[in-house]
């Protein structure tokens, strides 16, 4: 077990350096110099050199990325070059904000995802089962940045109910926990739990079919076990698979936050995302990719153990 | 019991006049597909929408370009403007119509060159095995360690905006699992004994990798990548949500759902109009795609 694991971890290295290495790159695939935002009008070419000289650019590229990382895996991003703070002051808090975000989504999609796809399961062939199977495809085509704006036209719009934007009153940054910001999560955490909400309601009704087809499963039955018994094993069996895939989203979910949080103006790491792209502030974009990335990393590292924790046959293969 | 009663068994005549049908696996699955009445509606609201698309400048009953300050923001069910018109008085029928062009392309666009290019390298990177197999699925690898919305952003965003550089990026996002795909079936034909045997008759590799990998890998791959489809209308309208993709004033779904999110509270029926459009379009793909599945009975 503890090799299984070992062995793992040290596969995930190779992949979270690549990662870093595309995060890094990204700056030099944009077109034009990444310093133009630094370097003034018409400076002289030896203030160019100076200012390159500073920022580290005049190095052969495997050096700059060596320095680059160095100082990232120490909590230095570098500066913003719109608000000349650091990086990770700016990026942190976003991460915390989409956190939670993500978390409140997850809770909403896991919660009726699993439920769903536990009632098709069991009832599956039935008008039920296609009504849920109806629901989550539903849920997994329709573009949660145009249901996000949905929301708002009913909610905010015409019912004026919920807030349609930001994350508490008067333009609050962080999250606080009361009934206003409460109020203010409720529509776009709608919005982005509708699509791991179809994906683990279909996921969960194919596994219990899956399962519920297994010889042990009719033996249950055919000793008396009550339907309650049954449905435990049916829950243990099923769960390293929907726990592979809830995972996945809920990964996903911090990666793809960035278009809902656009239409909330929640000011999380998507908001953060699309202001630097549209500022060309390239050391708030790299570090932010770069954090998340780390995050979907690790959280897919942390799924695989788990799974192998509770399904001991997956460790041999 | 039964086993001591003598059984008496009995051959049927072959049915007269008719020979046994044998059907090919692409026959069976066309012949599935053609029965399924949820492929077949949705095939055929995608057709028309394509259609639709195609034949714009015929169909579309205004310039999709002309504005008008005096009717902005019309509402649906106007005589002139069927849909309403934009926020520059443009009309959204017209411009729904024309939007399909772009939404479309680029719905189906970076999928069929991430099928193309992933497939390539799945095939090669599981036929080959040993270094190369490592180094093609190392860097794939790497790209799949993203998630796919924050690849197709990040790297647009760093690019600039514009058509073909969202080309790039979502391309970039959908290859790795197409690779992924066709890397995990190569391997497993490969070592397959009727592959084995072709090798030991003296069949050369292009022989083997035409006649039965890719006879092999073609069914798993299609029916990954129609399930792409959908995920990269969404995808790329989101894109053109966020300024990213095509700019204005061309008609494309996703922009127009941008510009006319400033008028939610003015108008918001006409606003929300071009997602409806996005999200038929993805669902009815989703829809065939499951089909597809089931017609050809393979789990990926």
């Amino acid at each position: 077990m503890l090799l299984y694991l070992a062995r793992r971890i040290l596969y995930t290295l190779p992949i979270a350096v690549g990662v870093s290495i595309v995060c890094f790159l990204l700056i030099h695939l944009a077109p034009g110099d990444p310093l133009s935002a630094v370097i003034p009008e018409g400076a002289s070419p030896e203030v160019v050199a100076q200012i390159k000289t500073a920022y580290g650019f005049d190095q052969p590229l495997p050096i700059q990325y060596l320095n680059w990382i160095w100082r990232a895996v120490h909590g230095d991003f570098g500066m913003s070059i719109m608000t000349r703070r650091p990086v990770m002051s700016e990026v942190a808090p976003a991460v915390v904000n989409t956190m939670i975000l993500a978390m409140a989504a997850v809770l909403l999609g896991f919660g009726f995802g699993i439920l769903l796809g536990l009632i098709a399961g069991y009832t599956s062939g039935s008008l039920v089962d296609r009504a849920v199977t109806a629901i989550s495809v539903t849920g997994v085509s329709v573009p949660h940045y145009w249901l996000g704006m949905v929301l708002i036209v009913i909610f905010a719009v015409h019912l004026g109910v919920l807030p349609a934007m930001g994350m508490g009153a008067q333009g609050s940054q962080t999250f606080a926990l009361d009934w206003v910001s409460l109020r203010h999560l409720i529509l776009p955490a709608c919005a982005m739990a509708v699509i791991p909400a179809g994906i683990i309601a279909r996921s969960v009704r194919g596994t219990v079919i899956e399962v519920l087809k297994q010889d042990y499963v009719q033996t249950l039955f055919a000793k008396g076990l009550p339907p309650q018994r049954v449905f435990v094993h049916v829950v243990k069996n099923a769960a390293p698979t929907v726990l592979a895939i809830m995972g996945l989203q809920f990964a996903q979910l911090l990666g793809g936050s960035i278009l809902v949080e656009t239409v909330f103006s929640w000011p999380g790491t998507g908001f953060l995302l699309n202001s630097a792209i549209f500022t060309r502030d390239l050391p708030i974009l790299q570090g932010t990719i770069l954090v998340l990335s780390m995050f979907f990393v690790t959280i897919n590292l942390i799924v695989d153990l788990m799974q192998s924790v509770l399904d001991p046959r997956i460790k041999r293969a | 019991m039964t086993a001591t009663t003598a059984t008496t068994i009995t051959i049927e005549a072959p049915p007269k006049g008719r020979r046994p049908i044998s059907r090919s696996f692409w026959q069976t699955a066309w012949r599935r597909l053609s029965r399924d009445p949820v492929a077949l509606v949705c095939g055929g609201i995608l057709l028309l929408i394509l259609l639709a698309a195609i034949f714009a400048p015929l169909i579309a009953p205004h310039d999709p370009y002309r504005t008008s300050m005096a009717r902005r923001l019309l509402p649906i069910g106007d005589a002139r403007h069927w849909l309403g018109t934009d926020e520059l008085g443009r009309d959204l029928l017209s411009r729904l119509i024309y939007g399909g062009r772009m939404s479309l392309f680029m719905g189906f666009a970076p999928v069929v060159l991430a099928t193309l290019i992933g497939g390539t390298l799945g095939i090669v990177a599981g036929y080959c095995g040993g270094a190369i197999n490592m180094a093609i699925m190392r860097v794939t690898d790497v790209f799949y360690a993203f998630p796919s919305v924050l690849l197709a952003v990040a790297i647009s965003g760093v690019l600039g905006a514009g058509l073909v550089n969202s080309l790039v990026s979502l391309t970039l996002v959908f290859t790795p699992p197409l690779a992924r795909i066709a890397e995990s079936v190569t391997t497993q034909i490969r070592n397959q004994d009727y592959v084995e045997a072709a090798r030991a008759t003296g069949a050369s590799g292009w022989r083997i990798v035409f006649g039965h990998v890719l006879s092999n890998v073609t069914g798993p791959i299609l029916i990954y990548a129609s399930s792409m489809i959908s995920v990269a209308i969404v995808i790329a309208s989101g894109l053109s949500f966020l300024g990213l993709g095509v700019s204005p004033p061309n008609a494309e779904w996703g922009l127009m759902l941008n510009t006319l999110r400033q008028s939610i509270y003015v108008a918001p029926v006409n606003a929300i109009l071009p997602g409806v459009m996005i999200f038929i379009t993805s669902m009815t793909m989703n829809l065939i795609s499951d089909s597809l599945r089931a017609s050809m009975d393979v789990k990926v």
